[in-house]
């Protein structure tokens, strides 16, 4: 197994050693307080990893202050885990990663596993103590902006794979079903090929071999010698693909395009594909 | 504590397929469900029973679900 990813069976052994941290990351923000790891902290995507005020990143005061009040240093090794196959935990190791941190992993199965192996669970936040950490400026080469990835539509500078699901990229809906719509058009940033995020994971929400990660990719013509950019509809589902081809596969060259299609899928003037 | 009696299934709602997950923790049953496919969470309740926290997120997904509007694709 990658050293980026441990299973819950490594996660029950090691969740109180005092290096390590594990922070549940989750779409549903109430989860955390149904029950989580015992001495697992809980981080809101929504307020917490994130500019409140402009769409962009967590702004790096706010990251280290976030990461200090969770008793995290530099020297503190991090593992994320939530819902929805770690859609969120894949968004903030990605964030981590830019901001330098070394020792980030991955909880392989996320929250869905944990809980169908009936492991324990808590519902105190744990007392872990403040401490200081100094994060490095962001590593603006882990992300794509819309005028990286418009050179890659216009001149084939790079893999665009989209991670949605395929009623999403054909055009045929606008936002997954049950979820309200963010953008005026659909469709697709014209030469992105689908490659679904889904389609990294098995049934159990762990990730699929390195072979079988491989052969999925180069099937695509995505065999890591040139640059790739993943993307969305606001950037979690694709920084899980990012961490498959970047962490998994250790493709060199790969960016997360977070603005995703609810950026591109509402600009005056961009071109989209259909289907 | 523990999360227990953990099921998934499979069923169409509203013209899509939705996977229902239950599980209890201490006295309280929890239902969420989400979309097969790209798997998103888009409701969820909980209830004293599994069949009350199933039939309160079934109710809120479908309502949910009837706003997906379909486009033609060329």
């Amino acid at each position: 197994m990658a050293d980026v990813l441990v299973t819950t069976d490594w996660v029950a052994q090691h969740a109180k050693d005092a290096n390590v941290r594990i922070v549940e990351v989750d779409v549903d923000t109430t989860s955390y307080d149904q029950g989580h790891i015992p001495g697992a902290v809980g981080w809101n995507w929504t307020t917490e990893l994130c500019d409140t005020l402009v769409r962009d990143i967590i702004p790096l005061r706010k990251l280290e202050d976030l990461l200090g009040k969770s008793g995290v240093d530099n020297n503190t090794t991090i593992v994320l885990y939530g819902d929805n196959n770690n859609w969120f935990a894949a968004w903030a190791f990605w964030q981590l990663k830019m901001y330098g941190h070394k020792d980030v992993r991955i909880m392989d199965g996320g929250r869905k596993k944990w809980l169908a192996e009936s492991r324990e669970l808590s519902t105190d936040k744990p007392a872990t103590g403040v401490k200081t950490y100094k994060a490095n400026e962001p590593d603006v080469s882990l992300r794509a902006f819309l005028p990286d990835v418009q050179q890659a539509s216009a001149q084939k500078k790079a893999a665009l794979v989209d991670v949605r699901s395929p009623a999403e990229f054909t055009g045929e809906i606008l936002a997954p079903p049950g979820l309200p719509e963010t953008c005026q058009r659909g469709g697709h940033i014209p030469g992105a090929k689908s490659i679904p995020w889904g389609k990294n994971c098995n049934d159990d929400g762990t990730f699929k071999s390195v072979d079988e990660l491989k052969k999925l990719y180069a099937d695509q013509g995505i065999k890591g010698d040139g640059p790739i950019i993943a993307y969305c509809r606001i950037g979690e589902r694709s920084s899980l693909t990012w961490f498959v081809l970047k962490h998994l596969l250790g493709f060199q060259n790969v960016k997360n395009y977070d603005g995703s299609w609810t950026e591109w899928g509402n600009l005056v003037g961009a071109p989209v594909e259909k289907p | 504590m523990k999360a227990e009696g953990y099921a998934k299934r499979r069923q169409p709602l509203g013209g899509w397929d939705v996977e229902i997950e239950t599980y209890q923790v201490g006295d309280i049953f929890y239902c969420t469900i989400n979309n097969v496919d790209p798997g998103a969470r888009f409701a969820r309740a909980e209830g004293s029973t599994r069949e009350e926290a199933e039939s309160k997120a079934l109710e809120k997904a479908e309502k949910y679900i009837k706003q997906t509007r379909r486009f033609p694709t060329s």
